[in-house]
């Protein structure tokens, strides 16, 4: 096998900045073929395999580049899928970076694999490819629920459904996918990859009901006596924070979570979109995560000048650099070290400015970041007339304020031990219901996890 | 997809739909509401539940013709599907041990008052209803209100229909020689604002049912959100889930009046003024 010794990683092909700023289509074009085999070709092929030791859900990277090498694109297809069921998904969004590719041992010397790339390569390819043959699985009898369709419950379903459980995932909105349908935008991950994905699950059998709040339509304990055995919830984190500032129900002012909805789900975008949006001429984006990132590049597309408001300094954000980098690219400002104090608004009720306070870094906090402090004096204001807060969400009080016996944590994330079993029998819960804001990645980790708990639990009794 | 079982005409501007949504029927209490796509990449819009009959797995709309999607809404007939309907939404109104209660409805928002008035009534309570219309060609369900009320006053704006003069004139007449254990009201903002100024001098509690702008109705967008005044702190509170039922004393009306008009600028919404139940009511 030939290895090659090339330093550097093949980039990806995007489309240019000046394009992008005017349309929602994906900034990323993905791999080409060759670039793909140039690509697979720098894996080392290590036998501790490292970058597997860093995949959430412990995806065999090595072999399925292997077999990129040897050209046999659905056997490396079916590697991954062992694994994951969103591959195409997780090829986009997945902080690779922190890590497979971090643990990868080209990185010591230049460029580590990029390996997320490849995922997306194969994912794609065996999408274009025509795959989704009703595949037949013996069904085992039992009954499972999902309560979300977000990448936790996708992932839960999937694994659940080859293991020849009856699943049924419970959506609370009108179409499946959760996070992945009105929280990433398009132009990050197409909205047909995600339904793709969907569809592949229910090929595999996996049943799904839009339009069913669990907790109000129905309650897990209903769910337990039309004879579901075990109940996954994966409902994802829900509230949006606010800061608490003066002006905040201004006119104009969004959480990214209703911004992102809006544009996402809603297809505000779009010229004869239903659904209306403000289009900030300039606009304010607090925070400095993936989630902010995604907020201003639509106010962006939507022909907005955007800040992004972050109040610790361009080393600690927690956004991926890809996301921050591809930010900048789009003429994105960042207001680094900088606080809302408070939002301006005119006599119609509606934002006029935004009120900021410098700040200094000081000692590392209990999240180990160096702590802002505020500098005294020195307030300025900034002429906005859209802001959009995107400081984090608050898990949704629906389900575990009408499940008895449902333990939960001072912030409402659901208590869960190793196995993602809650303190309820036969209740288990992953992904952001538990953890808060995290990444697509690890919410599929935790699916994945309970799926094996719920296997077992319920062979035991079978 | 969910069938219209039945749907009537209540008058020129407002139109009564049964739909069918053997969950939602189920469970729907008075006060809740549902959030409904008329079509595929339509628009989602809350509608407060007007009534269920559990037996059938019918849900009661009752909506107004404002805008671009109740336009839609309206033009599907009896057999027609509307592409989503989701609920029950928000907290059910808190009717527990109230034995004589003032329930005031303002135009559309009578369809969600009417389910109140019937649950009082049922329950034993004495319920006193007044109901406003700008003008007698837009009276709905004066028969069932009287079924559910011990005592209905009808108002119209022009006196083309029972006496003449607004819900709050009448209320405040009312106040002078009666008491409550609460006073209910449901209708356009500004109706519900002075409701609220109107009782307050009586330390009767007054609640108010608001109905903002919203897309999800589970929590997650915000878009809701409203603020309310208490023990002089602001504190902000999402009507999905918080609600939609609130103190009348502690909400902040004007600013709920602005946000219910955010997106009134908007040329596809330059007829419609969202998405929302009371606006015509609101601007007349």
């Amino acid at each position: 096998m030939m290895v090659s010794n090339v330093q550097k990683a093949c980039p990806m092909p995007e489309q240019e900045p000046e394009n992008r700023i005017h349309n929602f289509k994906e900034v990323a074009l993905g791999y080409t073929e060759e670039d793909a085999l140039n690509e697979a070709q720098r894996c080392l092929n290590c036998k501790n395999k490292p970058c597997m030791k860093g995949c959430p859900v412990n995806i065999d990277i090595p072999a399925f580049i292997a077999k990129i090498r040897e050209k046999d694109y659905d056997a490396a297809y079916d590697i991954i899928s062992e694994s994951s069921c969103l591959p195409a998904v997780c090829g986009r969004v997945c902080p690779q970076e922190n890590q497979c590719e971090r643990n990868c041992i080209r990185g010591i010397k230049g460029d580590p694999v990029c390996i997320g790339r490849l995922e997306r390569f194969v994912a794609d390819r065996h999408r274009t490819s025509g795959c989704g043959a009703e595949k037949a699985i013996k069904k085992n009898g039992h009954k499972v629920a999902v309560i979300g369709s977000g990448p936790s419950g996708l992932s839960c379903a999937g694994d659940l459904a080859k293991k020849g459980y009856e699943v049924t995932v419970f959506e609370a909105l009108h179409t499946e996918g959760g996070v992945l349908i009105y929280g990433i935008p398009e132009f990050r991950l197409p909205k047909s990859i995600v339904k793709t994905e969907v569809d592949e699950l229910k090929n595999e059998g996996v049943e799904f009901m839009t339009n069913t709040v669990i907790g109000k339509t129905l309650t897990i304990d209903e769910l337990f006596e039309s004879g579901y055995e075990a109940v996954y919830i994966g409902s994802g984190a829900g509230l949006p924070r606010f800061m608490g500032i003066k002006g905040e129900n201004l006119d104009g002012v969004y959480s990214a979570n209703e911004f992102l909805t809006r544009i996402n789900l809603m297809k505000a975008y779009e010229d004869d979109g239903e659904t209306p949006v403000i289009r900030g001429k300039r606009v304010a984006v607090v925070g400095g995560g993936n989630v902010a990132m995604d907020a201003a590049r639509c106010a962006r597309r939507l022909g907005g000048e955007v800040t992004i408001i972050y109040r610790r300094s361009e080393e600690e954000l927690p956004a991926r650099h890809e996301e921050v980098g591809h930010a900048k690219e789009e003429g994105i400002e960042f207001s680094f070290l900088t606080s809302p104090l408070e939002i301006k608004g005119n006599e119609d009720h509606f934002v006029s400015g935004i009120v900021c306070q410098k700040m200094a870094l000081g000692e590392p906090d209990e999240s180990g970041r160096r702590k802002p402090i505020p500098l005294e004096g020195s307030e300025f204001e900034l002429p906005v007339d859209c802001v959009i807060m995107a400081i984090g969400t608050s898990p949704n009080p629906l389900i575990r304020s009408t499940t008895k016996g449902l333990d939960t944590n001072s912030r409402g994330g659901i208590i869960t031990d190793e196995d993602c079993k809650s303190s309820r029998e036969a209740v288990y819960a992953g992904g952001d219901a538990v953890t808060g804001s995290a990444t697509v990645i690890s919410a599929m980790g935790a699916g994945k996890t309970a799926a094996e708990s719920i296997d077992r639990m319920l062979r035991k009794i079978s | 997809m969910y069938k219209i079982i039945r749907k009537k005409i209540l008058n020129p501007t407002v139109t009564e739909m049964h739909v069918y949504a053997p969950l939602v029927a189920r469970k729907a209490l008075p006060g809740q509401f549902i959030i409904l796509r008329v079509s595929e990449d339509g628009e989602r819009i809350p509608l407060t539940v007007a009534g269920c009959n559990k037996e059938e797995g019918t849900v009661r709309i009752i909506f107004q013709v404002v805008g671009a999607t109740t336009v839609r809404l309206n033009e599907l007939n009896e057999g027609e599907y509307i592409h989503d309907f989701v609920g029950p939404l928000g907290t059910p109104t808190d009717l527990k041990g109230l034995k004589k209660a003032c329930i005031v409805g303002g135009g559309v928002g009578c369809a969600i008052a009417l389910p109140i008035a019937e649950a009082l009534h049922d329950m034993g309570c004495e319920v006193v209803s007044i109901v406003g219309f700008r003008t007698e060609s837009l009276l709905i369900l004066e028969n069932e209100f009287k079924q559910a009320s011990d005592r209905l006053y009808v108002m119209t704006d022009d006196g083309t229909y029972g006496e003449k003069g607004n819900v709050s004139q009448k209320l405040s007449q009312i106040l002078k020689d009666e008491t409550f254990d609460k006073v209910i009201t449901i209708g356009p903002l500004v109706m519900m604002k002075s409701v609220a100024q109107t009782t307050k001098p009586t330390g009767i509690p007054c609640v108010v049912s608001m109905n903002p702008i919203m897309i999800d109705g589970t929590g997650m967008c915000g878009g809701c959100r409203l603020t309310l005044h208490q023990d002089g702190k602001s504190v902000t509170k999402f009507a999905c889930v918080d609600g939609p039922d609130f103190n009348g004393y502690e909400v902040d009306f004007d600013e709920a009046i602005s946000r219910s008009h955010l997106y009134r600028n908007f040329e596809r919404h330059a007829y419609d003024e969202a998405c929302h139940l009371f606006k015509k009511e609101e601007v007349k």
